[in-house]
Order: C-alpha cells, then structure tokens, then sequence
C-alpha cells in the first residue's frame, strides 16, 4: 500500500507540532522517521492512526483520500500500529490478545477462539514468529510480546505497519531480530514507518530516511550516511558522538557494596546477592535490560527500598538503614531513571526544584523558613552554567523539554557537595545536544576524584561512559568486563549467558 | 511566587491513549517515554486540576452559578410564570416581570450582605456588612484548613468532625473553668485547636502508616466526632447542662468569649481578626517556610519528595494536623464567638463542608480563599434578607454554592460554555 502525507499540519494550541509535513511511503520499503523527542513524529503518526485530527493536509492510501475518525478507520484501512508501550492484556493469551477488539463470534455470542488461533499459527508461521496462540502474554518474553503486537496488526490484513520507537525495551539481541521480522515484512510487500532516534537502527534497515525536526521535515538523508551526518541533521547543529574521557585516576575504593538484597513490595527478590566496588575517580557502568534489578540496585543504595539486606558501605559508613534525607546529607548525589517521576516537581519553577533535596539544611533555609533570594541567585547561576534553555528560573518545570529538566536535576545533583554520583538513564528521552552536556558532565564528576554508577539500557551510553562495565541479569552480577569488550559479548551476558573465556576485571 | 501560579496542563488533557502520552505531542510537552503515567495516581491529578486551577476558572464558575440561580429566581416567581402565558401578546409584561423577580432578588441579597439603603441610620446601614464578615470568619478558617490539606494533595472531608470535637473541648473550658480572661479565651482558644489538630491528625496518621484513604477516614471520624460530642453533652462533668434535658451546654462565661470588635451594636466578633491573622500565617507557611515548601512538593509530586529525602508520611500527619487546627478554630469561632449561647450538636452549622467549596472557589491558595469565604459569607447573610423581603427560599443560596462546586469540577463544560481554548498547550 502506498501512502501519501500531504502538508499535514497539526496545531495545540499556539504550537505547531507539525508544520505541513509531507511523505511518501512506497509498499515494500521501509521508511524511518528520524528525529529527536519532541520533534513531532508520534504526533504526525498519530494524526496518520486517527487519534489526532489534522488541521490541515490529506492523508492519500493508494490515491484515495482517507477521513479517519479514528483508529478503527485507520486499522480498516489497513494501517497497524506497534505501540512503545504493548497494548496487549497480561492475563489473556496470545490468541484471545490478537481477536480483542475484533472478535470473531459464533452462535449465541460465544468467541470463536479456535479461528484466532489458527490465524496466529498462521502468521506466526509465515514470518517465522515461533509464538504459540496459547501461551499466556505475561509469560512471554518483551521481545516476544511486539511480536504479538505485530501479529495483531497483520491478523487485520495490515498493509502499512507503523513502528513507533519499537527498540526502546529490547535487548540487542531482540533488536536484531526485530530488524530481520521488518526486513521479512518488506519483502512480503508491505510498506513500514519506523520511527525512531537511534541512529544504529536507522542505518540498519532504512531504505529511505526522513528527518523531522520542530515539526518539520528537514529533508531526506541517505542511509549511508555516517552517525554524525544524521545527527546534525536531527539537531540542526555539528554534534559530538564520541564522549572524549582521559583514563582514570583512580583512588580508593569508595563505596563497596557486599551481597546486597532487595525485595519489592510484591515480593520478588529483585537484586540478589550483588557484589562490586567502585573506586574514588571511576565510572562503574551498569548494563542490562530495562527490569533486571537496575531500579532496585539505585533505590536501595538511595534508602528508598524497605526491604534491604547486605551492605553498602560509603567511605568506610554504612548506608544500609538509613534514611534517604541522610543518604543524601551524606554527599550522594542521585539522576534517578524517571526524572517526571522521582527527579522534578512538574508544578515547581526550576529554581524551587533546584532545591527539592535541601529544604532541611542548606544556604536556601533559614530558622525554618526559605532564603528566596538566596535560592534566586544560585538558581540564576545555575541556568547559565547548565545551559537550561528557559525563559527565566520562575518557568515551571514540567513546561521544560526533556533535556532541560534533566539538565535541572543534573545542576540540582552535581552543585552538591558529591561523594558518589549515582547516575540512572541519565540521558533517556534527552536530546542529543543534551545529552552531550550531560555526559560531559558525567565524566567531569568522575575526573574531581567522585565514584560515579551509571545505570543504562542503552549499551551506547554504557560503553562511552565506563571505565568497567557490570551487567546484570535478573538481579545477578554476570560479569564485570573491562569497558573495552565487545558488544556481541555484553549483548549475550545481557541475555544471563556468561562466555567461557570470561575473567572479571577487579578494580 | 506562586500564588496566582498557573499550573502546567496536565496531561490528561490529551487524549487518553497509549500513544498521546509516549512521544512528546508538541515541542513543549515532551513527555518522556517512559512508562511514567501509569504510575501517576490519576485521581490526584484530577484532585489537583479541581483545587488549583487559575482564578479566572473561579470568577466564570460564580458568574455561571449566579446566571442558573437567577433563571431558578425567574421560574419559580408567580409573576413571571402568569405574564409568561401572555408573552406574544404583550412580551413587555413578561420582561418587566422577570427584571423585577431577579433584580428584586439580588438586590435584597446585597441589602442583606453590604449596605442597607431602605434604612436611613448609618450604623444600620452598615450593619449587613459586618453580618457578611461575621459569617465569612469560620467559613475562611475552614476554607484554609481544606486548602491547606489540598496542597499536600489530601481531601480533607472531616471538617466536621474536626470542628465539633474542637468546639466541645473549648466549650468545656469556656464554662467550666473560672479564669481571668486574659488566661480564659486564649486557653479556650488554643485546647479547641489542639483537639481539632488531634483529630485531623488522625486521619494524616493513619495514612501515613497505613495507608489508610483520608478521605474514608475523614468521613467517619466525622460519624465519630459527632457521637462523641453527644456523649459528652448527657454527661455534667463533661458538657451537659445541670438539670436540663436538652442536648446543650450551658453559655460560656463572659471570660471566655470573643469580645465584639465594633461595638455592641454589631455581632461582629473577634473571630474574624482570627481568621484574618489566619489568612496570614498559612501563606507565609505555605509561600515563605520549608514545611510549606515540603508540602507543596509533596502534594505535587509525592514521588520526587520522598527521592529527596522528604518524609512523605510525615508531611501527611503535620498537614492534617495544621488542617485540623484550622478548622478546629473555625469551631471555636462558633462556641466561643456566633453562638455563645453554649455547646450543641449543630455547632458546626455545616460549615465543614461549606469549607470544601470555599477551598475549592479559592483554588487553595490564601488570599483565594480569604475572596471565596467573603462571598460565601455575603451570599449567606444575604439569603435571610431575600427570603424575607422577596419570598424567595434560603435555599437558593445553597442551589448557587453547589452550583459553583459543580462548575469548578467540570473543567471542559466551562471552557465550553464560553469558548475557551482547550488548555492542551498554554
């Protein structure tokens, strides 16, 4: 199916989220959008899904002009989404998942369960898939559940298949395999739309690349172009891939952290029994998929689980049953993974969250009541030596893009006096010149003699910032490698796979 | 700072789907993609919309509310609906008639809450207004105890409760106690707050522990409180009147009553410098103190306090506490000021949950709620005068406060009726 955006322009507002965008996607290619977050493209495909309506421009299917009101239109028009976030029901299985809201039923209303499940054994077969119609979706692996995402697509005899940011919870593993279903699908004709930042991926399957910027198309880039060439492109500006870092001079061990356990409310056991140290002056990296014990490692070392055991030992203190206030009063600084979440009040101006950690005891308070003008100056201070692109330090900060606050929460965290940084996802959903910054900073933290933990999904930033690498797999140390190892290798310890000729690197 | 402080869109604003909220849907609302929403306790955001939206909101909502009451006024008057059965043969009937019933109304509403033009003596004259602010005190005081839970992001419904049990433990030191009054009415004062913090903290207590909902606990504690002040109004050594059968105290000593600020001639009572002085404190704690401060993180983003090191449970327990005080004090104002007469069980004279609108109209901010319990304190002096020159029921008054509560909670019919744009990207 051939699809043809023509001028389409969508505004909230007083803002253009897209400004007359055109494209043309041909059957049997694949098609990425390539642009920073916020720059428009999950608008345009949603005006393209009917969950938006256009202010302006057509919407053409094989030359006929389509009214979508919504994504019902859309699916019988033969358009497919695969959602980041899976739209698929954990308790149900892959079969009843894929006939939701498309039920085939037989006398009396009962569903008729055995046609989806052929239907599933049918595309599953046809693409090579391997997912059973029985199997219960919470079970399957995240890799496995877009599978189903895409088998419900193609179940609705799908011709144009939007892929939206689909490689965000993938391993590197699942990731090529993802590449390989949609290099399958183009052959078997359909027409796909990638969307996605990550230039690696753009590079791999791309047939013809468009990149958006502030809501518009700035033009077509070749896929052979390099990584620096697409993302001065998508910034508008010569950007810096490569974080430059000199070797470590290390000191100390720092913090040394001795078979620590985390159990969560719902009672899994969701770190066990993990071991390293970091030295004074090091960036320990932690890599691993999204849901491996990362989030409880940070929170237990912050004193936000409850249920801890082991230790975790700063400068020769023990942390392990203290309260978060005092954690941080005593120099830990924290980039938590979801700064809308745990990081920022969205409601606060910049210059109140820059002092959400130090309301008790810090320059901003006095007997009990704030020093504003104290608050205002460092505020002031921090604006300009963070580069925080705000109106001025009363600009709230959820109105912020996603680089500017986390560059809040970054100046909030390294202006404290630091003894270790932990740093989680410290550049997810940042823009690329942020995340230059941020890194800079990073390395910066590290280079004052600071232990730094940087926790990352994206393998990219795990490696350009470590000086060693722990991945972990289910709450487990796998290894600790030296920053220079092989991707293939890190990828499969990501799976829980441990190579034999592997030698853990001590500090 | 952020007193008049729009608040950002929030995100249930858009769309409600899966995809609106992953990528950023505009350059300045790019929401992360991360799968924080679901996280988000939505009810709080919702509570949050409702008690801090911008005064504009306010201003439309009493002017919609005023509009519905006066077709109310028109319906139900007897000259309106016989003119109306005539209207095409002479309309100018029908139109003076209406004019008549809602002018008639208002303007016997403003005779009753501001200044009385029919009578000629000045101190008359002037004699609503002070009704008006008499009546406004509690309903400030309450407003503040609501809107101060609001801020931390807690829907205090035991206003009640908080304000019976205060006013019983103040009454009893009102009457039973033989003090000179510079000792006298601030003891009273301050044992009525205490117990109306004792009961608000419980609520924040047992949320903070346990989890418990505010507002489940809240609503019963109101059930609780009123029980108990009936107890402890059929026991002498307690509140009851030697001899009496009537659930009432007796009437407070002279010592322990809010002295009349204008004089005798007007009811107008300490209570309402309290409130004033009320007004105060509370947005100095909220806009200029680190407890403020914490508690405004902690009412917006419960999540980003206890990451920075802020006892989330903690600020509950001292909110409720506050909150408590202050509607405590509002029941004071009551047993020791209004109704001297003595302690009953209708003390609270619903201003409890009057409180709630007025928090509401006032966006939970200080001097929102000073303007909302003034206009609540007008329409309630005011609404007498109306019933007893123009016939119309008291209860009008009630239609138009529920009125008002009603429009502020429905955001998206206000900005239909009048044509706003939808707030998706200020």
């Amino acid at each position: 199916m051939r699809l043809v955006l023509r001028g389409i322009t969508k505004r909230f507002g007083s803002v253009v989220a897209n400004d007359s965008i055109s494209l043309t996607v041909e059957p049997g290619e694949i098609h990425c959008l390539l642009g920073e977050n916020g720059a428009g493209k999950s608008t345009l495909m949603n005006v393209l899904y009917g969950l938006y309506k256009a202010d302006e421009g057509e919407i053409e299917l094989d030359g006929e002009v389509q009214h979508f009101t919504g994504p019902g239109d859309a699916m019988a028009a033969g358009i497919g989404m695969v959602h980041q976030h899976f739209m698929l029901i954990p308790v149900f299985t892959v079969a009843e998942n894929v006939m939701l809201g498309n039920e085939t039923t037989g006398f009396g209303g009962t569903l008729d369960l055995d046609a989806a499940r052929d239907r599933v054994t049918e595309i599953s077969e046809r693409f090579g898939f391997h997912v059973k119609p029985d199997a219960l979706v919470e079970d399957l692996p995240v890799g496995v559940q877009q599978r189903v995402e895409i088998i419900k697509a193609l179940s609705r005899d799908a011709e144009l298949l939007v892929f939206d940011e689909p490689t965000a919870v993938l391993t590197p593993q699942e990731t090529d395999e993802l590449m390989e279903i949609m290099r399958q699908l183009k052959e078997a004709g359909k027409a796909i739309v990638f969307i996605t930042h990550k230039l690696r991926e753009v590079r791999a399957v791309a047939d013809r690349i468009t990149v958006i910027r502030l809501g518009r198309v700035v033009g077509e880039a070749d896929p052979k172009a390099s990584n620096t060439e697409l993302a001065s492109m998508m910034v508008g500006r010569p950007v810096e891939l490569v974080v430059h870092k000199d070797a470590p001079t290390l000191g100390d061990d720092a913090l040394v952290v001795k078979d620590l356990r985390v159990v969560d409310l719902a009672g899994h056991q969701q770190v066990d029994g993990l071991s390293f140290t970091i030295r004074a002056g090091e960036v320990l990296a932690v890599a691993g998929v999204q849901g491996n014990g990362q989030t409880e490692l940070t929170e237990a070392l912050l004193g936000l689980q409850d249920d801890v055991s082991g230790s975790i030992v700063l400068d020769g203190v023990e942390l392990v049953g203290k309260s978060t206030r005092a954690i941080l009063d005593s120099g830990v600084g924290f980039i938590p993974e979801d700064r809308q979440v745990d990081g920022l009040v969205p409601g606060f101006t910049i210059a109140e969250n820059l002092m959400l950690n130090r309301s008790f005891k810090s320059p901003f308070v006095k007997n009990g009541s704030l020093r504003l003008g104290a608050l205002r100056e460092f505020a002031q201070k921090k604006l300009h030596e963070y580069d925080v692109r705000a109106r001025d330090i009363d600009s709230l900060a959820g109105n912020l893009s996603g680089g500017n606050q986390q560059k809040v929460v970054v100046a909030r965290e390294l202006s404290r006096d630091l003894r270790l940084l932990v740093a989680a996802q410290p550049t997810r959903g940042v823009d690329v010149g942020s995340i230059e910054f941020i890194h800079k900073q990073i390395v910066a933290t590290r280079d004052s003699g600071i232990p730094v933990l940087v926790v990352s999904t994206e393998l990219d930033e795990v490696v350009a910032l470590a000086d060693r690498i722990m991945v972990l797999y289910r709450g487990r140390v796998v290894g600790i490698v030296p920053a220079d190892t092989p991707r293939e290798t890190l990828g499969l310890m990501m799976t829980g796979e441990r190579p034999q000729d592997l030698k853990d690197v001590a500090s | 700072m952020t007193e008049t402080g729009n608040h950002p869109p929030a995100k249930d604003d858009e769309p409600v789907t899966g995809t609106a909220t992953s990528t950023g849907a505009s350059p300045l609302d790019p929401a992360d993609p991360d799968p924080a929403d679901s996280r988000n306790d939505r009810s709080r955001s919702m509570l949050r919309e409702i008690a801090s939206g911008d005064a504009m909101a306010g201003v439309l909502a009493v002017f919609l509310a005023v509009f519905v009451g006066s077709v109310m006024i028109a319906a139900t008057d007897e000259t309106v609906r016989e003119t109306a059965s005539y209207i095409t043969a002479r309309p100018s009937d029908f139109f003076t008639a209406l004019w008549e019933a809602i002018s008639g109304a208002y303007s016997a509403m403003f005779r009753g809450s501001i200044f009385n033009y029919i009578v000629t003596e000045p101190a008359q004259q002037w004699r609503p207004l002070t009704e008006t602010l008499k009546f406004a005190g509690p309903l400030i005081l309450g407003g503040l105890g609501v809107g101060l839970a609001f801020r931390a992001a807690l829907f205090n419904i035991g206003g009640r409760g908080q304000m019976l049990i205060a006013g019983g433990a103040a009454g009893w030191v009102g009457f039973q106690l033989d003090l000179p009054m510079i000792v006298h009415l601030p003891l009273a004062i301050l044992v009525g707050m205490l117990f109306g913090a004792l009961w608000g903290g419980i609520a924040g207590l047992l949320k903070a522990r346990t989890g418990a909902h505010e507002v489940i606990v809240t609503i019963m504690l109101n059930y609780v409180g009123y029980y108990l002040l009936f107890y402890a109004l059929t026991k002498e050594w307690l509140l009851k009147t030697p001899g009496s059968v009537n659930p009432k105290s007796p009437p407070m000593k002279d010592s322990a009553t809010l002295p009349k600020v204008l004089g005798e001639q007007f009811n107008l009572h300490l209570g309402f410098v309290l409130a004033l002085v009320a007004v105060a404190v509370v947005w100095w704690v909220l806009n200029r103190s680190t407890l403020g401060y914490r508690i405004r993180a902690v009412g917006e983003n419960p999540h980003a306090a206890r990451a920075s090191g802020i006892n989330v449970g903690r600020t509950y327990t001292v909110v409720m506490m506050i909150a408590g005080s202050l509607l405590g004090l509002a029941g004071v104002n009551q047993v020791l000021g209004t109704v001297s007469s003595g302690v009953s069980l209708d003390l609270d004279a619903s201003i409890g949950f009057d409180a709630i609108t007025v928090a509401l109209l006032g966006r939970s901010r200080p001097l929102g709620i000073l303007a909302a319990g003034l206009l609540f304190g007008a329409l309630k002096a005011g609404g007498f005068t109306m019933q007893a020159s123009e016939n119309i029921s008291v209860d009008l008054v009630l239609v138009v406060q529920s009125l008002i509560v009603l429009f502020l909670a429905a955001p998206p019919l206000m900005r239909a009726i009048f044509r706003l744009p939808a707030q998706e990207a200020k």
